[in-house]
């Protein structure tokens, strides 16, 4: 799996930090989703395409890759 | 499909309600029949509401719809003249869309990021624990809504703002005032925004003179900091905007989900037997509440497409997010409370570049609420028929008016 985030479009509702921590965080400034691991280990995909669901401005893309 | 509903338009929005907790039985023959329908406001102004989820999220996710209800041909929402909240000086100095409104947003997110609300839950756990205390010392039955859904985030956002919580039956009527649709006149409108307006202006200066550990202090020492910070109108109506949107919408929303979770109680006993489903009910009682409010409000000045309707240029849309999160399209068993669903998309924070702000917050708070709550009063029950519970009126938030609860004496 590999994790996308688009900053541009993210509104720091910090739903994804507050759903996976160990992926996605904010920038402490303006609280904006930064990416701590783009390819998450397999036992956090199901959090991770949650986040990626219930992002509110649709800022974070989900490559399931092989 | 219920085909027997019969959509005499205009309709009148907000449609009418059989009992507080079910939703109107117009939403299901609108998603399906008329997704962009006309509707008759309070103010007696037209406008289209959307029910059905994709729509309303293409429309709080599109641009170009703007959130400025002063534009000339916009409608009204109120019946007042001045036309209510969003078209008043309540939204006034802060920016609306656009460069200045992400400006405005990346300023004050800092405050509300998932990890700052963390380190806030212990002590909303510890308050929320001293009103429950409070509501058991006074005794049976209580009102949960009094004695802990309004006191709680009334507090929480105090503390963050720096400003005494002791001032919350004045914050409560100002709010109330600025979120009304039909139950002050203009004049009472005009007349409270003004009193609000004075007393924030006056602690914004308190601040400025002495700062202290606060949003506000920190805002106002930002802001100072050469041209990236607020200006002191934008300050005084940010403080305003945080007060009332940080306990109101919140404030309803905990007397609302005990309220659904208690009204079939075999909810409440799946949370008591696993308190891991917390979270994911919280996200439940958020896409099931029928009583979200009046809608987010937007004005297009394009001639556009929502779903397959054209929508003309100068048309006010109602996006009723209620209707759109019990939309089938968008979730398996719409009209069943999953307190396990998950993925939950559902709209109670808005989308797009104007969802909620104070969400993680506001998260923070119902998932707090709901642990201590289970924790320390398992044997709660309502002391009414749900069929009782009474709606508040005449407000662009929604909730119930009172949520009458008994427990067993331990
Ligand atoms: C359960 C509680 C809450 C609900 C259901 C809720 C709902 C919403 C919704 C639907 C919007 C979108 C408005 C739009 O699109 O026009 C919004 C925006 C907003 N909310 Fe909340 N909210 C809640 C709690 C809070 C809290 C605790 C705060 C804290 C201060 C807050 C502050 C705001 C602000 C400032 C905005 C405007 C954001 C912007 O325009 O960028 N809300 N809220
Ligand atoms: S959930 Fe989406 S909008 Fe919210 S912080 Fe994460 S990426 Fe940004």
């Amino acid at each position: 799996m590999k994790v996308t985030v688009d900053q541009g479009l993210c509104c720091g509702s910090g739903n994804c930090v507050m759903l996976v921590p160990d992926v996605f965080d904010q920038r402490e400034e303006d609280g904006i989703v930064t990416l701590l691991n783009p390819e998450p280990a397999a036992e956090l995909h199901g959090a991770v395409r949650e986040a990626a669901d219930m992002c509110p401005a649709a800022a974070i893309s989900v490559d399931e890759g092989k | 499909m219920d085909d027997n509903v019969s959509l005499d338009f205009p309709l009148d929005h907000p449609l009418p309600r059989v009992t507080a907790l079910e939703p109107p039985r117009e939403w299901e023959a609108l998603r399906e029949r008329c997704p962009v329908a006309r509707v008759r406001l309070p103010s007696g102004d037209e406008a289209s509401l959307v029910t059905r989820y994709h729509d309303a999220r293409q429309v709080l996710s599109d641009p170009r719809f703007g959130r400025t209800l002063s534009a000339p041909g916009a409608a009204r929402l109120s019946a007042t003249e001045s036309g209510g909240a969003f078209s008043g000086e309540m939204s006034g100095p802060i920016p609306q869309s656009g460069p200045g409104h992400e400006r405005w947003r990346r300023l004050l997110n800092r405050w509300f990021t998932a990890r700052r609300m963390a380190a806030l839950r212990p002590g909303i756990e510890e308050m929320a624990s001293r009103l429950i205390d409070e509501m058991i010392g006074r005794g049976q039955p209580a009102d949960l809504k009094e004695s802990l859904a309004f006191p709680l985030p009334v507090w929480v956002i105090c503390d963050m703002l720096g400003v005494p919580d002791s001032d919350r039956e004045k914050f409560a009527h100002w709010s109330d005032a600025m979120l009304s649709l039909t139950r002050y006149t203009g004049a009472e409108m005009k007349e409270a925004g003004a009193e609000f307006a004075a007393y924030m202006a006056r602690h914004v200066d308190a601040k400025r003179a002495e700062p202290a550990d606060d949003l506000l202090s920190e805002l106002i020492v930002a802001s100072n900091a050469e041209g990236q910070g607020l200006s002191e109108a934008e300050l005084v109506a940010t403080g305003r905007a945080l007060l009332v949107a940080g306990h109101e919408t919140t404030a309803n929303m905990i007397g609302k989900m005990v309220a659904m979770l208690l009204a079939d109680r075999r909810r409440w006993e799946r949370l008591l037997a696993d308190r891991s489903l917390v979270r994911t009910a919280v996200e439940e009682a958020l896409r099931f509440d029928a009583n979200l409010g009046f809608g987010m409000v937007r004005y297009i000045d394009d001639d556009i497409e929502v779903g397959d309707t054209p929508v003309r240029r100068g048309t006010t849309v109602v996006c009723d997010l209620a209707a759109a999160n019990r939309d089938e399209a968008a979730f398996d068993g719409a009209g069943e409370m999953d307190l396990a669903r998950s993925p939950n998309p559902h709209l109670s924070f808005g989308a797009g570049p104007h969802s909620c702000l104070g969400q993680a917050l506001a998260r923070t708070e119902l998932q707090a609420v709901l642990d201590v709550l289970l924790r320390l009063l398992p044997s709660l029950e309502l002391a009414v028929p749900a069929t009782e519970l009474r709606r508040v009126e005449g407000l662009l938030v929604t909730g119930l008016r009172e949520v009458p609860v008994t427990w067993k004496e331990s």
